[in-house]
């Protein structure tokens, strides 16, 4: 565990940078300027593939698992089911809540549950 | 407090029910947070100034494993940096509503959460109530039910003694449901398809340890590549949940 001053250090870090990014176009492009097109384009195109990044990065250790063949299922078969839970719960009832919670709980069972 | 001068009660009373939906969502995710945050260790005193000073949701869901991983500077601003990049996009069309706003304005920008923004976009102020004192109410509303949730949290994962093996889970869940939103609101789903696909080659070259600063390269690369195709597409500007009031993203 980090030292509390390691740790207070860490949660400074994550606001300054989350505040950076909020304030960022205010501070580029308040005087009445357009922003740039280039700016604009990549802003509409990189959230989904930043996000497509994020899923895989969750998922590196299940992913390394699922390569390991029927020795690693115990690394990939919950998750796999756990997201294809959510992604199923999302488009049928689109409620965030239920979505995360559902998926989470459902995991948790999984791997608890001494079947894996 | 200063903030309570500039706020007056009929903002706050015409803001609260266009905040409610939020209100379950943050109490639900915030508690979710502050339990997680307990299980490794940090109490509701951390919970709260984690949701004071940062006050973001799937920034926050990271920073639990970013504490629990003991994460080196440099990873946390990365990583940070690129988990919270979309609110640039939110920045860019505040821009108007935000102006005149006066001091009150760095607080409305360090707020612009996911569900803060989607409110933002799609509620209008009741006659008689002035819109900066309804967008500032509404803002802190959000801010305050985050807040209180998280602490909420903390406290029940340090009373009850639950297993909590497989908690980190619900930060992927967060993703897939963001990722699902995308999928549904944007016309090409190139973009997705090419952040996935070149992280798993990153995994593959790069190793479990390195794997998210060459995604992110080849990612900005293919889609500049790809820009002239990609703009024929003619999305509509800025992600899919502005629309949804109802169902803040």
């Amino acid at each position: 565990m980090l030292t509390p001053v390691q740790a207070i250090g860490s949660i400074a870090v994550m606001a300054a940078v989350t505040f950076l990014t909020r304030a960022l176009p205010f501070l580029l492009f308040d005087r009445g300027d357009h922003p740039p097109k280039l700016v604009i384009y990549l802003g509409r195109v990189l959230p989904p593939a930043v996000i497509a990044m994020l899923i895989v990065y969750c998922l590196r250790d299940n992913l390394i698992a699922l390569v390991q063949g029927p020795a690693g299922l115990a690394g990939w078969l919950p998750a796999a089911i756990a997201c294809a839970a959510v992604a199923a719960l999302h488009l049928w009832k689109h409620n965030n809540l239920l979505s995360i919670f559902g998926g989470t709980v459902l995991y948790m069972a999984l791997v608890q549950s001494g079947l894996f | 407090m200063e903030v309570m001068d500039s706020m007056d009660r009929k903002s706050l009373a015409a803001a609260f029910p266009a905040t409610v939906p939020v209100l379950m969502g943050y109490l639900a995710i915030g508690i979710a947070f502050g339990f997680m945050l307990q299980s490794i260790g940090y109490n509701f005193i951390w919970a709260f100034f984690m949701s004071l000073t940062i006050y973001a949701g799937s920034g926050q869901y990271l920073g639990v494993s970013l504490l629990s991983t003991c994460a080196a500077l440099g990873t946390v601003a990365l990583m940070t940096l690129i988990v919270n990049f979309r609110h640039l996009v939110y920045g860019l069309s505040m821009l108007e509503k935000f102006r005149g706003m006066g001091p009150r304005k760095i607080y409305m920008i360090f707020s612009l959460t996911d569900e803060t923004y989607a409110l933002l976009s799609s509620v209008q102020a009741p006659p008689g109530v002035d819109r900066r004192n309804f967008y500032f109410a509404i803002a802190l509303l959000d801010h305050s039910y985050w807040i209180a949730g998280s602490v909420i949290g903390a406290v029940a994962g340090a009373l009850l003694p639950v297993d909590t093996t497989g908690i980190e889970f619900a930060m992927t869940a967060l993703f897939i449901v963001i990722a699902v939103e995308q999928w549904e609101g944007y016309k090409s789903h190139l973009p997705a398809l090419l952040g996935g696909g070149a992280t798993l080659i990153s995994l593959a070259l790069a190793g479990r340890e390195n794997l998210l600063l060459p995604a992110l390269g080849a990612i900005v690369l293919v889609l500049l590549v790809l820009r002239d195709r990609l703009e024929e597409k003619g999305e509509p500007a800025g992600p899919h949940c502005v629309k949804e009031e109802e169902k803040p993203c």
